[in-house]
């Protein structure tokens, strides 16, 4: 049944265009509107007025219904924030394990509820920190991690059976979640007992971060080899952070993010289900990650339409019986690039609303990006204010008294089927470039023949035109303020860290049993080469203190190297 | 103006740094400007860059750098570019995540421009051409 009774939807209409001749024609006529039109960040064009006919087949049970009941789209759980709200998950790492430990204590000690680790771009992209390619690079924008035994030293002295801990590593994630189960054996936490993300979402990674270390399907089966193995053996894991953040940060619009996104959800299910899985063992523990931007109702539409796309793609298309595998759980982080230089301090004011979006989009947990990033690496101040917006909006501002309240808003609802419309076409788009055999096959056509990644550069392309063209207008950007705040007291970086690490790395190398480690790399190859799980072998590889460099270098050897193709 | 051969760009980003949307938008612009757009990708090697610039006889090599390490990268590219004396005939523009305070020492190793994140577009492509019609970078 629709929401809206036809009769009234007619009047409702009738009524509008009467508005439209009358009030509306008067008032235009003495005042025009100061735009032509009126868009999105995302460049749509929003309308004037929203009413039921705006959505006139929208039917509540079906397509808004209730949270914790399908189709989710008010939100995951039953009574939400309610109960506990988002966590607050700032990310951080920097420097050597030592000095990125130190961080954690600060955050844990000022209201954080969940750690979330920052590799530096070396570890991210499977090389060591003595390898040439990695000079100036060592710890900089994140932490360095070379081996297992970095590991111990990054969660020394933290519950990691109490606190979850997220890895935001793409391609080696399988090597550092094998670094993070040794540490586990080391302290004696039995893995059934942790909780927590990797982020391990390779597809992504030829089109937003960038940071591969391996081809497309070289990397696809290291992440379908940790799904199967934590499915197994370590059931609380998050096994994938399905990533649209990156894709935005990219300069996708917020229709991209979800239909890349959730395309890229759809390959990974397909791969469970090859290995034998049922996406009722294996759904409930796929989660996803999406940026928040600047447009306050689109950002919150599109968290919305992303749930409920997956909820419907997950129990319609894959047979998943299962709520909790129809479930889109998210983390949430305020957009990177939105954050500008001039001015810095302004960017508490953009942090804010777009934390306030996540949360009125029903995020799980959430980072707000640092005031001063667009300078460097977050300071401890700037963390501290993130982590006491999050705090504000919780506990201040009455939004997470009730749930979802912004559904219903006729607006909002238009908003939400446009964005689910749009996020399908594209995941139609990709499932087409496979030939009829399915997203995941259309997913590697889409990477390969540069697709994906030509889309959001041409939309990163319109955006910057608006800013230039002045459409979109940003303070600090195109706008000037006659007295800019100066910048605040920035992140500073310690440039003898990038020694310190490659120190403790040779120390590592001299004093291993080279034999074992030997013997351990050459077993992953022969695993690679087959169609085993590699996990095991990665994991023998890491209790023997082979480097990450050496691991991926390992699974290089048989799946190649990957170019960057340099589409623009 | 004795030809009307298009400007010559080369564009890259050195190291590991996978942030490519700037320069990505970068190259799109400049070609739409008319320019001879060459866009190597990421993690290339400064004596890549100049190689090709050389094949290219390139007017102008663009550097995005988002790492934090534009100081030892910039460093090595400019040396290589010394070595084969093309200072002062290729226009060597750096773009990204670089603090003010680091400008300085940059401009004496040789970089001729440097372009924080937010950046205009216009104001890129003004620079480019105000500096190639007062000499630099002609061959």
């Amino acid at each position: 049944m629709t929401l809206y009774d036809q009769k009234a939807t007619k009047k409702a209409q009738e009524a509008e265009l009467a508005w439209e001749h009358d009030e509306l024609r008067r008032t235009l006529e003495r005042a025009p509107e100061s735009q032509e039109r009126f868009l999105t960040v995302s460049g749509r064009e929003i309308d004037r007025i929203y009413t039921p006919a705006d959505a006139p087949n929208l039917d509540y049970a079906s397509d808004i219904g209730l949270p914790g009941a399908y189709p989710f789209t008010r939100g995951v759980y039953p009574t939400m924030y309610r109960a506990r709200q988002w966590t607050r998950r700032q990310i951080a790492g920097f420097g050597t394990a030592k000095s990125t430990n130190e961080r954690y204590k600060y955050l844990l000690a000022h209201g954080q509820t969940g750690l979330s680790t920052d590799f530096d771009h070396p570890t991210l992209t499977g090389y060591d920190s003595l390898h040439p390619l990695s000079e100036g690079e060592v710890g900089r924008l994140g932490v360095a991690i070379d081996t297992a035994r970095d590991m111990s030293d990054l969660f020394d002295g933290i519950p990691i059976d109490r606190v979850s801990i997220s890895l935001t590593i793409n391609h080696p994630a399988i090597v550092l979640l094998s670094f993070l189960l040794a540490h586990a054996e080391k302290v004696g936490v039995p893995w059934e007992t942790l909780r927590g993300t990797v982020q391990n979402d390779s597809l992504k990674e030829f089109h937003g971060q960038k940071t591969f270390a391996l081809p497309p399907r070289g990397a696809y089966r290291m992440t379908m080899d940790v799904v199967e193995f934590c499915t197994r053996n370590v059931p609380n894991w998050n096994t994938i952070s399905i990533s649209g953040y990156h894709t935005r940060e990219a300069g996708s619009t917020a229709g991209q993010e979800v239909g890349f996104t959730l395309a890229q959800g759809m390959a990974y299910v397909e791969g469970g289900l090859q290995r034998g899985l049922t996406p009722d063992e294996f759904g409930p523990r796929l989660s996803y990650f999406f940026g928040v931007h600047m447009d306050f109702f689109e950002e919150v539409a599109k968290l919305r339409a992303a749930r409920r796309l997956w909820a419907r793609l997950m129990k319609e298309r894959y047979g998943a019986t299962d709520p909790r595998a129809m479930l889109c759980r998210f983390h949430s982080q305020t957009l990177g690039s939105t954050l500008i230089r001039e001015g810095a301090l302004n960017n508490l004011i953009r942090g804010t609303t777009q934390a306030m979006a996540a949360v009125l989009g029903g995020t799980q947990s959430l980072h707000v990006s640092g005031y001063d990033e667009a300078h460097d690496i977050p300071s401890e101040d700037a963390m501290r204010m993130s982590l006491n917006t999050q705090r504000i909006i919780g506990n201040e501002t009455g939004v997470a008294n009730t749930i979802d309240p912004l559904g219903g808003s006729f607006f909002i609802e238009k908003l939400t089927n446009e964005i689910e419309e749009e996020a399908l076409a594209y995941i139609r788009t990709i499932e087409d470039m496979g030939g009829g055999e399915g997203v995941l096959a259309g997913m590697f056509a889409a990477i390969e023949n540069g697709y994906i990644e030509r889309e959001i550069s041409e939309a990163a392309f319109d955006y910057q035109e608006r800013i230039e063209e002045h459409e979109y207008k940003v303070l600090g950007l195109n706008e000037h303020e006659e007295d800019s705040v100066p910048p605040p007291e920035l992140y500073e970086h310690d440039d003898d860290e990038e020694e310190r690490q490659i120190e403790r790395l040779e120390a590592v190398i001299h004093e291993r049993d080279s034999a074992r480690t030997e013997a351990a790399l050459e077993a992953l190859r022969q695993a690679a080469r087959g169609t085993e799980n590699t996990m095991p072998f990665i994991l023998d590889a890491s209790r023997a203190d082979a480097t990450e460099g050496e691991i991926m270098g390992a699974l290089r050897d048989v799946f190649g190297d990957h170019e960057d193709p340099g589409i623009f | 103006m004795t030809t009307s051969k298009p400007t010559k760009v080369i564009l890259a980003k050195l190291g590991l740094d996978g942030h490519d949307r700037g320069i990505k938008v970068i190259a799109k612009a400049l070609e739409k400007a008319g320019m001879d757009v060459v866009y190597m990708g990421m993690r290339v090697t400064p004596e890549q860059v100049v190689d090709r610039a050389q094949q290219e006889d390139a007017d102008v090599i663009g550097i995005s750098l988002l790492s934090g390490a534009h100081k030892p990268l910039m460093t090595r590219l400019m040396k290589v570019v010394a070595e084969r004396e093309m200072r002062g005939e290729t226009l060597i523009l750096l773009g990204g995540t670089v603090p003010d305070g680091d400008r300085e020492a940059l401009e004496e190793i040789g970089v001729d421009g440097v372009f924080p994140v937010g950046s205009s577009l216009r104001d890129i492509e003004a620079f480019i051409k105000e500096r190639l019609s007062d000499g630099a970078g002609q061959s």
